[in-house]
């Protein structure tokens, strides 16, 4: 560009001076986003849009893609595995978001007002955060094992009770997976949770004093009203964690993943086995592109509960 | 002047280039990452070029996780290798793909292949072509602590009700009736399936699959051999799925006083901190016995042609030869693929090696489509009886049924 200047002054900066100024600013705008609108297109969308092709064709790796229609969609939706799967993946998500919000709400509710050993206790609660998914999960297995190894079962005998199978139920399997993910999960929820409560001015908890409120109305009229913001966002934000889960699980029953029968396979490792174990690509695709429409409904609903409180 | 003569060097270096790389040829030979299979692959490549100084091996590996996604990957950009080790499980998947091409009866003749290997070799076969060759091979066994057994005064067992009573005698339980040391280990994902499939069935009186390969495993010896794996659990309470969370880790740890594994747990068996032992599968009370045999394979690249195809023919034949095959033997601890080399006096007479050895005399080797998930349906299938308390008949019927969907899926 700028030997170009050089070598012909005449021509192009002549149309680059006739521009309005607002004109340029646009240009220039356009100029500075298109790197990432192409990288997204390139590296996002592209391969979203081909993955929507791709669930209609019976690809395998091997052989060249064959496009059959809706085929990939009728055996999904006829096989009683992905109904399973697709319970699971609510169900991760039902008992999950509810029950980490409110632990992470009262902790950090309360963490807000202890004042000794505040940073020391944020760290504990933070500190499974930070841990990868993988390693905690494979010492939670542990955790579950029967007697004479898991901590939990060898716990339980010592009091008399009769050791549980948790991981080897296809009852408890689900739960025993959920709670590490909720564990997991408590401490960014906690920090999001205190910052929000930071947020809200002290001046509206000095008047409610004055006017005689007792704790348990300005919980509820002033401090969960005013955390609306932060509450939509967490939702949303671990909704969509819930709803990918997959280390944990993986992690938790490598040997014979998703298991027993099925009764803790999320959406994700169905995707992946039917892809990466199978080679059956077009049918992965398929799965994938319901999982793409639950978590766009999501976002969308996330969308519209925002607008509607503004 | 001075450009002329940069020209003329150059020109001659590019002749002498092309001339170079007419005689030199590479290779290059695939297989996964394990310590021990690595280090004797690169002695036999060390050892093959030395004797072929015109042709160099590029060895490359991957992780197993992900080494038949890296074929796959490569064949679609066209790069595929000329040497690549296969399971003999994914063979139709590398036929059909065009991955690997048939071996020229003319360098490997038929007639030596089956007079000289041992008959598992026929799984590699697809019509009237053979796609691979193995170096090495591996059997079961039942692997035992020998000071549980010891303790609990028992001997090894031949046959299964010999298995039940040491079982019996070596399983310990607290007070509450739970399992500390197993009698047996359970572990379905592990190589309990292949015990089922290949080895109780056909004690039971039954086939896992029928002359066309279709599922014939739904009927009463099919049930009487799933039955007898249940029982261990629910009616003789001398193994327990998940104790320990897998059966070698059990077996390690010393708790559990038996367990059926393979040749490739030699290695990580090699260090228990107790003195076990090796016996041939339980035979039933007719003395008959069974075993499952697998293999890698090392086929030929589809993409092999002209003199790198001649140079992949030799190393294929090298590291299928006798030589290779001792030299296996002692890195990997793998058994020879060819019956004289692994049927030595030395070798059966072999604590450790002998069972396996004899195992291969009578071992099955399963035609798979698709292995995982094959296994998936034996797993599910013990786990409906054990967790959900669905009777053996409709367990065994609906696996039957679901395995057959995975081999009529796998034929189209």
């Amino acid at each position: 560009m700028a030997s170009a200047n050089a070598t012909s002054p005449a021509g192009p900066s002549r149309f680059w001076d006739r521009l309005n100024i607002s004109t340029k600013r646009l240009i220039w705008a356009w100029a500075f986003l298109a790197l990432p609108i192409l990288f997204y297109a390139g590296i996002r969308f592209y391969p979203t849009f081909q993955a929507f092709w791709l669930s209609l064709t019976n690809w395998d790796l091997l052989r060249p893609a064959q496009f059959i229609g809706l085929a990939n969609y009728q055996k999904m939706f006829a096989d009683p595995i992905f109904w399973k799967v697709f319970q699971n993946t609510f169900l991760y998500l039902i008992i999950g978001t509810p029950i980490s919000l409110l632990i992470s709400f009262v902790i950090a509710y309360y963490l807000d007002r202890v004042k000794v050993m505040h940073g020391f206790i944020r760290a504990l609660y933070f500190l499974p955060y930070l841990t990868t998914a993988a390693a905690m999960g494979w010492v939670w297995r542990w955790f579950y094992q029967p007697v004479p190894i898991g901590v939990i079962n060898s716990f339980l005998s010592t009091l008399g009770i009769a050791q549980q199978p948790f991981l080897r139920s296809v009852d408890q399997a689900l739960i025993s997976i959920l709670i590490p993910a909720i564990w997991a999960g408590l401490g960014f929820q906690i920090i999001i949770f205190m910052a929000g409560l930071r947020a809200i001015p002290s001046t509206f908890y000095e008047a409610a004093r004055i006017d005689g409120l007792g704790e348990w109305a300005i919980l509820r009229k002033i401090t969960i009203p005013l955390l609306k913001p932060t509450t939509v966002f967490l939702v949303v934000f671990s909704s969509i964690g819930f709803l990918r889960i997959f280390d944990q699980v993986y992690n938790m029953t490598t040997n014979d993943p998703g298991g027993p029968l099925n009764a803790t396979k999320p959406l994700v490792l169905m995707i992946y086995q039917t892809a990466f174990s199978s080679y059956q690509m077009g049918y992965a695709a398929a799965q994938t592109v319901v999982l793409f429409t639950i978590l766009l409904i999501v976002s969308l609903l996330q969308l519209y509960v925002l607008r509607e409180k503004k | 002047m001075f450009t002329k003569a940069k020209m003329a060097a150059l020109a001659a270096s590019i002749s002498f280039l092309a001339l170079s790389s007419a005689q030199a040829v590479e290779i290059e030979y695939w297989q996964y990452v394990f310590d021990s299979r690595v280090q004797a692959m690169d002695k036999l490549i060390a050892n093959f070029q030395a004797a072929n100084p015109d042709i160099t091996v590029k060895h490359t590996t991957f992780p197993y996780a992900d080494y038949q996604t890296r074929v796959v990957a490569a064949k679609v950009a066209g790069q595929g290798p000329d040497v690549v080790q296969l399971f003999y499980g994914w063979t139709d998947q590398f036929v059909n793909g065009g991955l690997i091409k048939p071996l020229d009866p003319a360098v490997f003749p038929h007639d030596e292949i089956e007079s000289e290997f041992f008959p598992i070799v026929s799984a590699m076969k697809r019509g009237e072509d053979y796609y691979g060759l193995p170096t090495a091979v591996r059997s079961l066994a039942l692997f035992y602590n020998k000071a549980l057994l010891d303790e609990a005064g028992v001997q090894p067992p031949s046959t299964l009700d010999e298995l039940l009573a040491v079982a019996e005698a070596t399983t310990k339980r607290d007070g509450g009736g739970n399992i500390t040391t197993a009698g047996i280990t359970m572990d379905m994902a592990g190589q309990d399936h292949h015990w089922w499939r290949e080895t109780l069935i056909r004690q039971f009186g039954g086939a896992p699959y029928d002359a066309e390969g279709n599922v014939a495993y739904d009927d009463a010896a099919g049930a009487a051999a799933l039955k007898f794996y249940t029982d261990l659990q629910t009616e003789h309470k001398v193994g327990l799925i998940g104790f320990m969370d897998e059966g070698q880790a059990a077996f390690r740890a010393g708790m559990a006083a038996m367990t059926i594994d393979g040749t490739f747990r030699l290695g990580a068996f090699a260090n228990n901190p107790f003195e076990w032992g090796v016996v041939e599968l339980p035979a039933n009370a007719e003395g008959l016995k069974s075993n499952y045999s697998s293999y890698f394979a090392n086929a030929i690249g589809a993409t092999a042609e002209g003199e790198e195809l001649e140079a992949a023919q030799k190393f294929l034949a090298y590291i299928s030869s006798p030589e290779a095959m001792e030299i296996w033997l002692a890195t990997v601890g793998e058994l020879p693929a060819r019956r004289d080399v692994a049927l030595t006096e030395a070798n059966l007479a072999d604590p450790i090696r002998g069972p396996f050895l004899k195992g291969l005399e009578y071992a099955q080797t399963t035609r798979f489509y698709d292995e995982a998930a094959q296994r998936q349906t034996s797993i599910d299938m013990v786990n409906r009886v054990l967790l959900e308390g669905q009777s053996i008949e409709d367990s065994i019927a609906q696996a039957a049924a679901a395995e057959q969907g995975i081999i009529d899926a796998g034929r189209q």
